[in-house]
Formats: structure tokens, sequence, C-alpha cells
């Protein structure tokens, strides 16, 4: 155990920078995934979008050496299949959890056709910044160095949590999700906040997908993503769509996907595979602990057909 | 289910021969989800020729190869049955549920594990008990296996209030974890080095073929598994009762239904065919239990019962349609140097355009007897 020169501590420390390291995906997902539940619809086509959203990253940013441009044309194909997802939605008689499967397997179709000229290059990666440079041990600056997208999705987590309290549109969005007959005697035309939110979330989640191509693992390939993006779905109604909880249970999904790599650095290799089922069985185990049969959940916005 | 239209004043009122409206009828009610269907097929392939033509392909060439591939010949025609055998039994675990209006899309969860539960139960008895038992102990296997893993799903919706399509999901990505520790782990059989997996079954217990033709004997275990789910929902008591409580749960509570035990149930007969299709991958094509076994069957299965309207019977060519463009997956792969994900494309849009087309349903008044009388 000692050829780490921190020894055992090494366990939570890694846990703690695969935390941050892991959850940044979850936390765009679920940030995009909550605007879009909140006004009344949902995409489980999420899935499709982040590793699409990893591959254009990726092609991007090889193609013009800016991971940064890779990261604007993600956001953009996010939005694209977000507002396809909307569009087909608004139709009667179309139901939504289903599409949302359809647009995954379509997403993931096209990440992998058109993607497959772009698994032998290496891209430019998104920057870090080293908070760790104070310390001599290379554990905790290899922790500590934290990557902007993180630091973006906390404050875009705060930054949602006051827009759905005190403006304008994030009250249009709330009505919008709980009464579809009171936005219309609003004057709104819930259809199109809708299209606009799942828009929103798609571009949102296709962040999360940039991260996982241009930051960590930090290549593409058509593994790069395990269900972060259906995951995220199931972390919004464990966060209550509330956007800072989406960002604490982010953080929590995060440790738990990194505690079996964590004990495998300090050589506890039994059960390797159980360790990677953690992320899933934590989710499991929290919806079944937080769902009821006779109420719906507390926070749920009223027109979503997930939780009726 | 359909009503009956021999009310005298509407066959006066039709110009129709009296005799013939009803007929009519019935051919208008039934034509609707063929004539959709085939629509939505259509205006896929339409859009995905487009995107073909967009990567400067010829789509002519690639629909060419696609029923060379998938039906063009003997050859290709038992490959395609071949991969319609497992889409059958999976599309049953999403089509069974979704009577009950649950959405269940965690397949390939149970055929995982179904097939890791067959080496499991086979291994031990390989050499001492006869080929026959073994076989039915594998399929006891792993259909009990299957069957507790999406009825956990089901018993879960209805008794906690978890959603269906999320924790299905999630209990498949458990599944996975679970076979990986057990083929790499205490069922690892130690010659297998860069691909891990349980030690191979003899040759004679491995399921055959059918008589005269190159097709494994899963192609006949998945269409009796449809016919019967067929007669389970549309002939007896338990299938119209879960088709009340899949329109309306709280009218079948009202009524005395046992709602419950109807979704804990049929999810758990959903879950066991995806087992077996697990069994049968094991026992027929791969011959141990390994990673392979998560090799998407489960997903197209939702694309399949999607298609058939969930109608178990409709499974049947629907599935052997959707075995033919994979089997010529690797022919187009070949010939015009398109990746193989080419079929993923266009099974995601023909996926996205039929469920679209769902919100044509209704809408014409061709299809409607009822509404026949007010055109005229």
């Amino acid at each position: 155990m000692d050829d780490t020169a921190i020894g055992l501590w090494g366990v939570p420390l890694a846990i703690f920078a695969g935390a941050i390291r892991v959850s940044t995906p979850f936390i765009f997902v679920s940030l995009g995934e909550t605007i879009t539940e909140r006004s009344g619809r949902i995409n489980l086509g999420l899935e499709g979008t982040l590793v699409f959203g990893a591959m254009t990253a990726y092609a991007v940013a090889v193609m013009s050496g800016s991971p940064w441009l890779g990261v604007l044309a993600a956001m953009a194909t996010g939005a694209i299949f977000g507002a396809v997802h909307g569009w087909i939605c608004k139709w009667p008689k179309v139901n939504d959890i289903a599409i949302g499967i359809a647009m995954m397997q379509f997403g993931l179709g096209l990440a992998f056709f058109l993607g497959k000229p772009f698994i032998q290059p290496a891209a430019p990666h998104l920057p870090a910044i080293p908070l760790g440079f104070w310390s001599s041990l290379p554990q905790i600056q290899a922790a500590l160095s934290i990557n902007v997208l993180f630091i973006l999705g906390a404050m875009l987590a705060f930054a949602l949590r006051w827009a759905f309290k005190n403006t304008r549109v994030g009250l249009i969005l709330r009505v919008v999700g709980d009464s579809t007959d009171a936005a219309r005697a609003m004057g709104v035309n819930p259809d199109r906040v809708r299209l606009m939110a799942t828009a929103v979330g798609g571009s949102l989640a296709a962040i999360g997908g940039a991260y996982l191509s241009l930051y960590y693992p930090g290549s593409w390939n058509e593994r790069i993503s395990s269900g972060q993006g259906l995951m995220a779905v199931a972390l919004v109604i464990f966060a209550r769509w509330n956007p800072i909880g989406c960002f604490l249970a982010a953080l929590l999904f995060g440790g738990a996907g990194a505690l079996g790599p964590a004990l495998q650095s300090v050589g506890v290799t039994e059960g390797y595979y159980l360790f990677y089922a953690a992320p899933y069985v934590l989710t499991l185990v929290i919806m079944i602990i937080t769902s009821s049969p006779t109420r719906s959940l507390a926070g749920a916005p009223g027109a979503l057909s997930l939780t009726k | 289910m359909t009503v009956q239209a021999n009310d005298p004043a509407i066959s006066v009122a039709s110009e129709k021969p009296a005799s013939l409206r009803p007929t009519l009828e019935w051919i208008a009610r039934r034509a609707e989800p063929i004539v959709i269907g085939l629509a939505a097929i259509v205006i896929g392939l339409a859009l995905f020729s487009l995107f073909i033509l967009a990567i400067g392909k010829s789509p002519a060439m690639l629909f060419q190869l696609m029923y060379t591939g998938g039906f063009g010949s003997w050859f290709s025609v038992q490959n395609s049955l071949s991969r319609a055998a497992p889409l059958l039994l999976t599309a049953l675990c999403v089509a069974l549920p979704a009577r009950l209006g649950l959405v269940i899309i965690g397949g390939e969860g149970a055929v995982v594990l179904g097939g890791v539960a067959a080496a499991a139960m086979a291994l031990p008895l390989v050499g001492s008990a006869p080929v026959f038992l073994t076989f039915i102990l594998m399929a006891i296997a792993a259909m009990l296996v299957g069957g507790v893993w999406i009825g956990l799903a089901g018993f879960l919706r209805h008794y906690r209030g978890v959603n269906e399509t999320i924790s299905s999901l999630l209990l498949s990505y458990i599944a996975i974890a679970l076979m990986n520790q057990f083929v790499e782990g205490p069922l690892r059989d130690p010659a297998s080095l860069n691909k891990p997996s349980t030690k191979p079954l003899p040759q004679d217990y491995m399921l055959g073929h059918i008589p005269g033709m190159d097709v494994h004997w899963g192609l006949v275990i998945g269409v009796v598994a449809c016919i019967v789910s067929w007669v389970l929902i549309e002939v007896t008591s338990y299938g119209f009762a879960a088709r009340i409580a899949g329109g309306n749960v709280r009218a079948a509570q009202i009524q005395g239904l046992p709602v419950g035990r109807l979704i804990a149930g049929f999810t758990a007969i959903a879950g066991s065919f995806a087992g077996l299709a697990g069994m049968i991958e094991v026992t027929a094509v791969q011959g141990s239990a390994n990673a392979s076994l998560a090799a998407g069957y489960g997903y197209t299965g939702i694309l399949v019962a999607f298609l058939a309207r969930h109608n178990p019977l409709a499974i049947i060519p629907v599935a052997i349609l959707l075995g033919g463009i994979n089997a010529a997956g690797g022919l187009i792969q070949r010939r015009m140097g398109l990746p193989d994900a080419t079929v993923l494309v266009l099974q995601g849009t023909l996926f996205i355009v039929i469920l679209f087309c769902e919100t044509f349903y209704g809408r014409f008044k061709i299809f409607n007897p009822d509404l026949w009388k007010r055109s005229e």
C-alpha cells in the first residue's frame, strides 16, 4: 500500500477528484433536462444528444484546433436535436417517452456513423485550472486540477435556480410545466415554450458530451458514454427538479462512479465490475426510497408525463 | 371489440348494398394500421435516402444491397430468420407490458442475465445429465432470472410508483455489470484470454438447426412465444383485464381487477421471454456466455414492438424485416464502404417516423366507418 506517497488517504482523495471529474457531464445533462421537464416535457433522447455532442465537439476541435469552437458546435447540434424532439412531440398522440428512446437510437447511430474517421486523430483538450499548486504531492495536484466546464456548470446551477424563481422566463416555464390550460389562459403558447425548453436542454446536454470527448476521458470512441444521459433523467427526479439539487446529486453520482477505479488504484480488485454498477444501484435505490405509489412527487411539474 | 353497425338507418342511408357494408367496414378498420405503418416506412426510407445522397452515395444501390443481403437468396433469407429469432422474444418483452401502459426498455439486461443463468445452469450438468433435461433446466433458469429482473421493474412501478422506463434501464446497466463480474470472476474459463467467457458448451448441448434449414430452433421458440402471447392478450380473461388496466388504471381498480398482480405478472412473463432470448444466444450462437450477449437485441426489440403496435402476431413479420436489415448491414459495409452504424441510423430514422405517424391515427375519414355517412 505504501508505494503511493499518501497511502490509503488516496482513496477518499481519488473519490473526491473523481466526483469532480465524473460529475461534470451529469451536471450539464441534468440541468438541461431540468429545464425541459420544468416545461412539462421529458426528453429521454439526451443520451443520444450527449454522444452526438461528444462526437461533434471532438471533430470540430480536431479540424479547427480550438476546443471551445468544438463546445459551441456541440451546443448547436444539441439544440437542433432538442428542437426536433420538441417539434415532433407537439403533435397529438405522440408519446414523448417513446420519441425520446427513438431519438436516442438515432443520435447514437448518427454519431457512430459520422464519427468513424475521428477515432484516431487527437484533439486539443479543454483547459483545467490547477488549484493544487500549493501542494508538492502529485496526487493532490491532479485531484485539484479542475476543468473550466465544471466551474461553469456549478455557476449555471445557481443561475438557473435564481432564474426559475425571479425572472419572467422562469415563471412562464413553470406555468407551462404545471398546467397547459393555465399557460393558454395567460396568452402563452405552450408548444413554443416547450420547443425552446427542449432545444436549450439539448444544447446543455451536448456540452456534457463535449466535456467527455475533450477533457475526461478525453477521446472519441463509441463507448464514450455509459448511460450518463439517461441516468441524468433519474437524477433530475432525485433532485426534485431543483438545479442546485442537480448539482449536488451529480457530485454524488460522480463519487459513486469513481469508487471502483479509486479502490482499484490501492489494490482492491475484488468485485471490480460490481463497483461499475454502483451509480446505477445508487440511482435505483434513491428512486425506490423517494417515490410513492399514492401521491405524485413533491415539486414535480403538473404536466409532466413521467410522474403521472 | 369492433362496433358492428347493423343499424338499418345507416344501411339505408348508404348507397352501397347493405350486405357489402359490414365487409367494407371490417376492411377499413383493419387497413388503418397497415396503411399508416407502410406509409411511415416509405417516408422513413425516403428520409434515409436523402441522408445517403447527402454523403454522396447511391440510395438505389443501398436498397438493392439491402434486399440482396436480407432476402435476395435462400442463404440470406435463412440468415435474416436466424437474426429475427432473438428479436421476436425481446420485442415481446416490450409489447406485453405496453398493453398495460408500461414502457419497458431494459430488455437487454434480461437477455444478458438469461444467457449467464443458462450457462451457469448447464456447465455443472454437462456430461452427467441428459441433454434434453439440461435444455429444460437452462430454459427455466433463464426465464426465471429474466422474469424476476423485468418483473422487478413492474413491481416497483405498482407498489412504489417508480417510473418503469428508467428503472428497467438502470436494471439493464446493473445486469451488464453483473454479467461482466460473473464472466470475469467465478464463471471465467481460464482458456478464454482476450475475450473472457464461460466454458464453452459441448457441441451436443448446442441448440440444433431446424431440419432442412440453416436456421436454429430459436426461431420456432420465438414464433411459438408470439402466438402464446397473442392468445394470452386477445383470448384469455387475463389479457382482457390487462388491456382494461392499460386503458384506465382507476376504472380497472374500481372494477376490482388485481392491477398490481397483473402488472407484476405481465412484466415477469415479458422478462422471461427476454431471458429465453439470452439462453438461445448462448446455446445456438455463442456457445458460451460472454460480453457478446449485450449485442443490442434488447434495443432493437423496442423498435420491433413499436413498429408492430404491440401486437404479438404483427411482431413476427416485423422482426423478420428488421432481422433482414441487420443481416444486410455487413454487405452494405463491404460493398459501399459505409460504416457499420448505417443500419443504426436507418433504424433510428424509421423508429422516429413511425412514432411520429401515430399522430395520423383517427384523422382520416376513410378508415372510420362511423364518419362515412356524413361525407356522402
